[in-house]
C-alpha cells in the first residue's frame, strides 16, 4: 500500500471544485435528459450502489488498512433493516428509516470490527468472514427480518421524501445520485480530517501511531463503524433503488469479492477509486456480453459465450494489475498529466 | 500507452455494442425475450427447460409457419439465476418490439420484475413456481404462476400420500418429514404443511438442510429417531441426490420418499445411483419421449439437425418437457387472444388477455399432441394458476415411470389462504383490486 496521501487535487489551472461541478451538472442534468432506461436500470444504479459500497470499504481497507471480507453482509444488513424500520415505525420518513439502517449496519460493523483489535490482515479477513455467514444466516433463518413473507423475499417500498416521489428509472436514479453524492462529500470531508489522517497512520505504522498519541483501538472501530454505514446506506440503495426486491442470497460471498476488487482495481486509498472500479465492475462484463452475443451469437450459443467471457475479463484483470498496481485512479492520473504536459508544448 | 488504447478499443466497441440497431418491427412477429441460465449452478435446469421451450416455438415456425402466420422470434441472455444479472437481461431485451411474454424460471428473477412488467403491461409467467400469491389475478394482472404454485404442489403431495395409505382420513395419526431446502424457496411451505397436519391431523416435522444441502448426516441420524411414515423431500440441486443416498445409508426406505416439482429430475435421480431406485416424485407434465408433440420434435428439429439440446438423450427428459409444456401455454395463450384481436402481432397486454382465457381442456390436449404429457389448465381474470393437475412418476433405476392417475390439489381450501396474502400485498402497495370487467379490456 504506497499510496501515502489522499487524493487531494493536482494542481492545475481550473480550481479543483470546477471539475467535480461540471461532472455534477453533467449528471444531473445530462443524463436524465438523454439517458435511456437501459442505461439507468442496468448500468447506472448498480454503479451508484456499488460505487457507494467500494466507497465504504475503502474508508476501511484503503484508509485505514483492515481488510473486510463482509461488506455483502453490511449491505444486507442495511437493506432489511432500513425495510423493517420502513414497515414497523410508522409515518417514518424514508431518510430517517435510510440513516437509521446506515446506523444498524454501523453496529453490526462494530461487533465484528472488535477482533481487528487483535488480529492482523488475512486473520482479520477471515474473521470477517464470520460476519457474512452469520448475517446471511441470521436473515434466512428468522422470517421475522422479512415480515414473515412466505418466501422469504422482500418487496421495496416507494421512494419518496417530504412528498416528492421518485418514480421510474429516473427518479430512483435521481435518488441513489443525490445519497452518494451527500456521502460522497462526507467521506472526502473525513478522509483530510485529523480523523482521516489517523486512520492512514494505523494503517502505515500501527505502533508508531500509537507512539505519536493516535488511540489506535478507538480509530480501527470507528473506521469500521463509518465503513459500514456507508456500505449499509449503499445496501438500501441496491435494494430500494436497484433491484426493488431483496433476499438474502443476494448479499453473498461472491458480492464482497466483487466490491473488494472494486476498491483494488479502481486504487485503494482514493475516493476516485470506488467509482472508477464501480464502473468497470459494472461496465465492462456487458460490454463483453453485448459485444460477444453481437459477434458470436449466431454461433455460440449463450453459456459457451458467457463462460469465456469470464476468461477474458480474468485475463484482463490479472495484466492490468500487472501494470497498473495502483488502480485505475493512477493510470488516470497519469493519463491526464500527459495530455496537459502535450498541451502545454504545443 | 498499450492499455490505454486498449480501454480506447474497449470503450469504441461498447459504443457499437449498445448502439447496434434492433432489427426493425415487423408486423408479422411475436418476440420471446428468454432470461435463460446455460452455465452456473443451475445449468442443468437451465438448459432443460429453456431448450424445451426454444424447440416447440421452432416446432410451431417450422411446421405451421408461426401462430396462424405470425412468426415466434426469441433471443436469449445469461443470467446464471443471478436477480442482477436478470434485471439487466430484461432491460436489455425489452427494448425488441413485440414481446410476447417474460419466462424467467427463476423466483427471485422474478419478483424483481413484477413491478416493471406491471408498468409495461406484459404478462410474466412463472410455471411451476413464483409467489403463491400471484394465483391472485385481482392482484397481480400480468403475472401467471401457471399449472401449480407452492401451495398446490403441497396440497398434491398430501393428498397422494393419503391416496396411498387409502383415503384422507386415513392420515390421522400418520407422521410425514419434510426435509426442506434453506432458502427463501424452501421455506416458502412451511404454514401450508402445518395447516394441512392440522386438518388431517397428522403429525409433522419440518427440517432444514443448510444450503446447499451436501452434508445431511444429523438431519437423516433425526428422521431416523423419528421413524415417520413418509418423508417429503423438498429440494433443490446437489441437496436431491445426497439426500438420497443419506437415506440409504441411515437405512430409510427410499420409496416412502416423495420429491417435489423442483426435486424431480433426471439429475437429480442419476446421481444417487442405486439409493434412487424407488424414489417417487411429483410433476405436472410426466417425462418421457413417447408423447406425439415429443416426437414431431424429434422428427422435425433434431432430426434435421436443429433441436437446442446438446445431448440428445435429454430429449424427453422432466426439465425438457417442462419447457415443451411451456412452450405450449405460451403460444395457445397467443393463438386464443388472436381469435379475439385478429390474427396478427399482439400487444403484451393482449397476450394477457390470452392467458386469462388460457383454457385447455384434455380433449384440446390431446389435439395438441401432449395427451398424457400434462393434463389440462383453466386460467380464468382471477385464477392465474389455472388449476393444473399432478401425477407422480417412480424412478426404476433408469427412467422415470408414472405411477399414479392424474391428482387435483384442494383449491378450495387454498383459495382464501391465497386471497389473505395477496389482499395483504394491495393494501400494503395500494392497489385497487381488480374486477372482471378490467380485465377484459387490453390496452393496444
Amino acid at each position: 500500500m504506497s499510496v501515502l496521501t489522499a487524493d487531494l487535487p493536482v494542481s492545475r489551472s481550473l480550481p479543483g471544485w470546477a471539475g467535480t461541478a461540471a461532472l455534477l451538472a453533467v449528471a444531473y442534468v445530462a443524463v436524465p435528459i438523454f439517458g435511456t432506461s437501459y442505461l439507468f436500470e442496468a448500468i447506472l444504479l448498480p454503479f451508484l450502489a456499488l460505487s457507494l459500497a467500494g466507497l465504504g470499504l475503502n474508508i476501511l481497507t484503503g484508509y485505514a488498512g483492515q481488510v473486510s471480507l463482509g461488506s455483502a453482509a453490511f449491505m444486507a444488513v442495511g437493506a432489511f433493516a432500513a425495510f423493517n424500520f420502513n414497515l414497523r415505525v410508522e409515518s417514518l420518513p424514508l431518510i430517517a428509516s435510510i440513516a437509521l439502517a446506515g446506523f444498524a449496519a454501523a453496529a453490526i460493523g462494530l461487533v465484528f470490527g472488535l477482533p481487528s483489535l487483535r488480529l492482523k490482515g488475512f486473520y482479520l479477513a477471515v474473521s470477517t468472514l464470520a460476519a457474512q455467514f452469520f448475517v446471511q444466516w441470521a436473515l434466512t433463518k428468522f422470517s421475522w427480518f422479512s415480515n414473515d413473507s412466505a418466501s422469504g423475499v422482500i418487496d421495496a417500498p416507494p421512494l419518496s421524501i417530504a412528498g416528492v416521489a421518485f418514480e421510474g428509472p429516473v427518479g430512483r436514479y435521481l435518488f441513489s445520485l443525490t445519497v452518494v453524492t451527500v456521502l460522497t462529500f462526507l467521506a472526502y470531508r473525513l478522509v483530510i480530517s485529523q480523523t482521516g489522517r489517523n486512520f492512514i497512520a494505523v494503517r502505515d505504522n500501527e505502533t508508531a501511531a500509537r507512539i505519536i498519541g493516535v488511540p489506535v483501538l478507538k480509530t480501527k472501530l470507528l473506521a469500521f463503524a463509518i465503513s459500514s454505514f456507508i456500505i449499509g446506506v449503499a445496501g438500501v440503495l441496491w435494494a430500494f433503488a436497484y433491484l426493488r426486491t431483496v433476499e438474502p442470497a443476494g448479499f453473498n460471498l461472491d458480492r464482497s469479492f466483487q466490491i473488494l476488487f472494486i476498491v483494488i482495481i479502481g486504487g485503494l486509498a482514493s475516493i476516485r477509486g470506488a467509482f472508477f472500479g464501480a464502473a468497470l465492475i459494472v461496465v465492462f462484463p456487458l460490454v463483453l456480453s453485448r459485444l460477444g452475443s453481437f459477434l458470436l451469437g449466431d454461433i455460440f450459443d449463450s453459456g459457451v459465450l458467457d463462460m469465456s467471457q469470464r476468461i477474458v475479463l480474468g485475463t484482463l484483470i490479472i495484466l492490468f494489475l500487472i501494470l497498473e498496481p495502483d488502480g485505475l485512479v493512477a493510470l488516470w492520473d497519469r493519463v491526464r498529466k500527459r495530455i496537459g504536459t502535450g498541451l502545454r508544448r504545443s | 500507452m498499450t492499455i490505454f488504447s486498449k480501454f480506447k478499443i474497449a470503450a469504441l466497441a461498447a459504443g457499437i455494442a449498445f448502439t447496434v440497431a434492433l432489427p426493425a418491427a415487423q408486423a408479422d412477429e411475436q418476440y420471446f425475450p428468454l432470461q435463460s441460465y446455460r452455465v452456473g449452478p443451475y445449468a442443468a435446469g437451465g438448459t432443460g427447460f429453456f431448450g424445451g421451450f426454444i424447440d416447440y416455438l421452432n416446432l410451431i415456425n417450422t411446421r405451421d409457419g408461426g401462430v396462424n402466420g405470425v412468426k415466434l422470434t426469441w433471443s436469449e441472455a445469461e443470467t446464471q439465476y443471478e436477480v442482477e444479472r436478470g434485471v439487466e437481461a430484461y432491460e436489455r431485451l425489452k427494448s425488441n418490439p413485440n414481446v410476447a411474454a417474460w419466462n424467467p424460471l427463476s423466483v427471485g428473477i422474478a419478483y424483481a420484475m413484477i413491478d416493471r412488467i406491471t408498468a409495461d403491461k406484459v404478462p410474466l409467467i412463472t410455471i411451476n413456481h413464483g409467489r403463491t400469491d400471484s394465483t391472485d389475478g385481482r392482484v397481480f394482472p400480468y403475472v401467471f404462476p401457471l399449472l401449480l404454485n407452492p401451495y398446490s404442489e403441497t396440497s398434491g403431495i398430501v393428498n397422494y400420500i393419503a391416496g396411498k395409505e387409502g383415503g384422507l382420513e386415513n392420515l390421522k395419526g400418520k407422521k410425514i418429514v419434510v426435509l426442506y431446502h434453506g432458502s427463501p424457496y424452501g421455506k416458502e411451505t412451511i404454514p401450508i404443511y402445518e395447516l394441512l397436519a392440522q386438518k388431517y391431523g397428522f403429525e409433522l416435522q419440518q427440517i432444514e438442510v443448510p444450503h446447499p444441502g451436501n452434508e445431511q448426516q444429523s438431519q437423516w441420524l433425526t428422521i431416523r429417531r423419528a421413524k415417520p411414515d413418509y418423508v417429503v423431500l423438498r429440494g433443490w440441486g446437489v441437496m436431491n441426490p445426497v439426500a438420497l443416498k443419506t437415506a440409504a445409508k441411515t437405512g430409510f426406505p427410499v420409496d416412502h420418499i416423495i420429491g417435489n416439482v423442483w426435486s424431480n429430475s433426471e439429475e437429480d435421480a442419476i446421481p444417487a445411483g442405486e439409493a434412487a431406485k424407488g424414489y417417487t416424485a411429483i410433476t405436472t407434465q410426466a417425462s418421457g419421449a413417447e408423447y406425439p408433440v415429443v416426437k414431431e420434435i424429434v422428427k422435425t428439429l433434431y432430426d434435421a439437425g436443429k433441436g437446442n439440446l446438446e445431448d440428445k438423450n435429454r430429449i424427453g427428459s422432466v426439465y425438457h418437457n417442462l419447457g415443451i409444456v411451456n412452450g405450449i401455454l405460451n403460444v395457445e395463450a397467443i393463438r386464443i387472444a388472436q381469435e379475439k384481436f385478429g390474427k396478427r402481432t399482439l400487444t403484451g397486454d393482449e397476450v394477457r388477455w390470452g392467458f386469462e382465457h388460457l383454457q385447455l381442456d384434455p380433449a384440446r390436449v390431446e389435439a395438441l399432441g401432449a395427451k398424457g404429457l400434462f393434463h389440462s389448465i383453466n386460467v380464468t381474470w382471477d385464477n392465474h394458476e389455472g388449476n393444473g393437475y399432478v401425477t407422480f412418476q417412480q424412478w426404476d433405476g433408469k427412467k422415470w415411470n408414472v405411477v399414479s392417475d392424474w391428482i387435483a390439489p384442494d383449491w378450495a381450501l387454498l383459495r382464501p389462504i391465497i386471497e389473505k396474502s395477496s389482499e395483504a400485498y394491495a393494501a400494503e402497495k395500494g392497489i385497487k383490486l381488480r374486477t372482471a370487467e378490467d380485465a377484459e379490456t387490453a390496452t393496444n
